[in-house]
């Protein structure tokens, strides 16, 4: 699953050189201009797949630290 | 007045809050450094979109999109969301487990343990160092200038340099101070407290005003209308043919009028009659400001009333455009016309406008709350300095040429988020987590807090290029891009919306400058005094009083450097984050490649230093904005051959030790 996420990541990455929009001046709703929103749904979409990425590719060993962490317990810093 | 009470208010409640957070204080060096690792979800993601959403996020995100049109969004906001999150997910988690665990408190203990290297610290600790004082240099010099800016006739009599505002350097003074006291009382508990307060503050400062501001053009749909009327390449990422037609007419009359003022100021061959000029105005339409001197030149040209050579001809506009004259005058030059991109060739001379600008309107110049002529309100109020700059720089300058935004530009920008990778002031935010899953909300949410504050800055700033106000632009052309958002707010807002506002623009400058003074106080004590003196030899309280006076020392030495006034340091800005992306893959190696070694590292970061140092002497020392290598942003180039060094020598030199990869890579 880790490995889908990341793929998604590469295809955000991909899709985020929108080239077809580049002298395209429309507004959407009037004002919006259709880069802008496009660019702005982007950010919603990485959002997205992050979220994916906290569901299903979550590290949840590295959580585990807190209770095994030997210089936590001493109060130690390097 | 209102600005400075509102503002005043604010700054005392942020040293209440670092006051405050400080009774939490537990006295130990890792309470003062890390906050005892307590910090929850909510608190993580506003303390890091608070440290990564500089001043840049406000007032930078509308004066590029007024300056580069929509495509901005793209290139530095959608981007960040993508990429900041990829960090904190791929490096920030395993980061913090390692720091949690082996007791980390900065980037260069970690690299010491993982590249079993004590020298590593010696080569780091200046590049690091290097790197976040310009950055902080930007902040410190930015709230100076907000702060003069937006107080602008406040005093009656006082400051009249700085047009009876509070003057840069007072305002750098104190903003450093306060943020100075609240991470001397705070720490890193106090500093986490004060970004989250802040970063809420310019959130919701920020939707405020591009509702107000929206609501003043005639609503959203007025307002973007009358760019797609206007400015239409605003709208998108390649140039409008309309607009490529207007600059044509306004460069080809502006030739007219730098000919005409050369033939009569320099040459003085050349003076209109009385009747002349009023034939020339009588014919002359529509009456926009500097008119007359337009319909002159018009005039001159078309009665065929001078003749120039092409040297001479040359010599006018480069003389018109406040440009640096070649000495010699190069022979090309002698016979060949220049074009508007042969002439930018040229640097603009260093304040070129402040001393003609101030002989030209030295009579309008004066306090701006009062009138210009006592018997005769109508004729407006005195100019401010500012006003007077803006006025000669869109009489006398070329027109500003359109151009598209690169496609491999707006790819290549990718490489500049990467730089939060290698942050030290995010490391240790990072290593204030809670647990493993404190990450999970700013993982998420931060694309759509980036999202949240650039969008409407956007859209205001691509609004200010074709906004009206009482039948004229807003803005004349040159108008300072950074000043957009602040005078947008002073011309169409009340004073209270603009003081707050303003503690909105402080308060995302405030939230970068903390972490960041907290960092280096904390890699001073960490990386060079502890560990070159011994662990023992100080105890707890020691080791939080020497942190603390090394804050003292680099808020100083960094407000001494603020008064030399450096200002290509705004410039510098982008150098300094692609100076940190080329040491990403060193970072990302140290995380996730098992065959990294020592020399590898070395190879790494001499060469990121290297190619940094031969592209930053290209540019012309940040001179160049718009500089590029290969046609893409200099920092691809630096990332990919500090990579290359990197793997190239990791793979033939001896791999690091069987206990050391046991200690990292356990599960392997």
């Amino acid at each position: 699953m880790r490995y889908a996420i990341y793929g998604l990541v590469v295809v955000l990455i991909i899709i985020h050189q929108d080239n077809w929009l580049w002298d395209d001046k429309r507004l959407i709703f009037g004002f919006m201009p259709i880069s802008l929103l496009y660019q702005a749904c982007i950010s919603m979409g990485a959002a997205f797949v992050w979220f994916l990425a906290t569901k299903f590719a979550w590290p949840h060993h590295l959580e585990e630290v807190t209770k095994e962490s030997p210089a936590q317990e001493t109060g130690e810093t390097k | 007045m209102t600005q400075l009470v509102i503002i005043g208010i604010y700054l005392a409640l942020l040293l209440f809050l670092g006051v405050f957070s400080s009774r939490m204080f537990k006295g130990t060096s890792k309470d003062y450094m890390l906050a005892s690792h307590s910090i929850g979800p909510f608190l993580l993601l506003m303390s890091i979109f608070g440290t990564t959403m500089t001043a840049f996020a406000l007032v930078g995100s509308s004066g590029e999109a007024y300056k580069e049109g929509v495509g901005v969004y793209g290139m530095l906001a959608s981007s960040s969301g993508i990429i900041h999150s990829l960090c904190f997910f791929m490096l920030g988690i395993k980061l913090w487990s390692w720091g949690y665990k082996y007791g980390y408190t900065t980037q260069i203990q970690f690299f010491r343990d993982r590249l079993e290297s004590d020298r590593i610290g010696i080569i780091l600790f200046p590049i690091l160092v290097g790197l976040v004082i310009p950055y902080l240099l930007i902040g410190v010099m930015s709230s100076g200038v907000v702060i003069s800016s937006i107080t602008e006739g406040a005093f009656e009599n006082s400051f009249a340099a700085y047009d009876y505002g509070v003057p840069p350097w007072l305002g750098s003074l104190v903003i450093s101070l306060v943020v100075l006291i609240y991470v001397f009382f705070g720490g890193m508990r106090g500093t986490a407290w004060a970004n989250t307060f802040q970063t809420i503050v310019f959130m919701v400062l920020g939707v405020v005003t591009f509702f107000v501001i929206s609501d003043k053009l005639g609503g959203v749909q007025a307002a973007s209308h009358a760019v797609l009327e206007k400015n239409p390449s605003k709208l998108m990422r390649g140039v409008d043919p309309k607009d490529r037609e207007r600059y044509s007419e306004r460069y080809n009359t502006w030739t007219l009028i730098a000919k005409y003022n050369y033939a009569r100021r320099i040459l003085k061959t050349l003076t209109l009659t009385p009747e002349q000029k009023a034939e020339a105005y009588q014919e002359f339409k529509p009456r926009m400001p500097n008119w007359e001197m337009t319909a002159e030149a018009i005039y001159a040209s078309k009665n065929k009333l001078y003749t120039l050579t092409n040297e001479e001809t040359n010599k006018a506009l480069l003389t018109q455009d406040d440009r640096e004259m070649p000495d010699p005058f190069p022979e090309k030059w002698q016979m060949g016309l220049m074009s508007h991109r042969d002439l930018r060739e040229y640097p603009r001379k260093a304040n070129a406008e402040d001393e003609k600008a101030l002989l030209i309107f030295a009579g309008k110049i004066g306090h701006p709350e009062k009138d210009l002529d006592p018997n005769d309100p109508s004729k407006g109020k005195n100019w401010t300095i500012k006003k007077a700059l803006g006025v000669y720089r869109a009489s006398n300058w070329a027109p500003d040429a359109p151009h598209p935004m690169s496609k491999l530009v707006f790819f290549t920008y990718f490489f500049v988020p990467l730089s939060v990778g290698m942050f030290p002031h995010l490391f240790q935010h990072w290593l204030t987590a809670r647990s493993a899953a404190t990450f999970k909300l700013p993982v998420v949410a931060h694309p759509l807090f980036i999202m949240i504050v650039w969008v409407p800055c956007v859209l205001v700033g691509i609004w200010a290029t074709s906004a009206m106000l009482d039948g004229s632009p807003l803005f004349p052309p040159h108008f300072p891009a950074n000043a957009v958002l602040a005078a947008m707010v002073k011309k169409m807002t009340s004073p209270v919306l603009a003081g707050f506002l303003t503690a909105g623009i402080l308060a995302a400058i405030m939230s970068s400058l903390d972490s960041q003074f907290l960092c280096l106080g904390t890699m001073f004590t960490e990386d060079i005094v502890v560990h070159y003196a011994g662990k023992d030899r100080f105890t707890d309280k020691q080791v939080v009083f020497m942190a603390r006076m090394f804050i003292i020392l680099i808020v100083a030495v960094t407000y001494g450097f603020s008064l030399l006034e450096p200002r290509r340091v705004f410039t510098l800005g982008v150098w300094c984050f692609s100076g940190f992306s080329s040491l990403f893959p060193i970072i990302f190696a140290a995380v996730y490649w098992k065959r990294l070694t020592k020399p590898g590292v070395y190879a790494g970061v001499l060469v990121a230093f290297g190619s940094w140092l031969y592209l930053f002497k290209e540019s012309k020392y940040a001179l160049e904005p718009d500089y590029t290598f290969l046609g893409m942003m200099p920092v691809a180039t630096m990332v990919v051959v500090a990579a290359v060094a990197m793997v190239g020598v990791s793979l033939v030199t001896r791999p690091p030790s069987q206990e050391t990869l046991l200690r990292f890579f356990p599960e392997d």
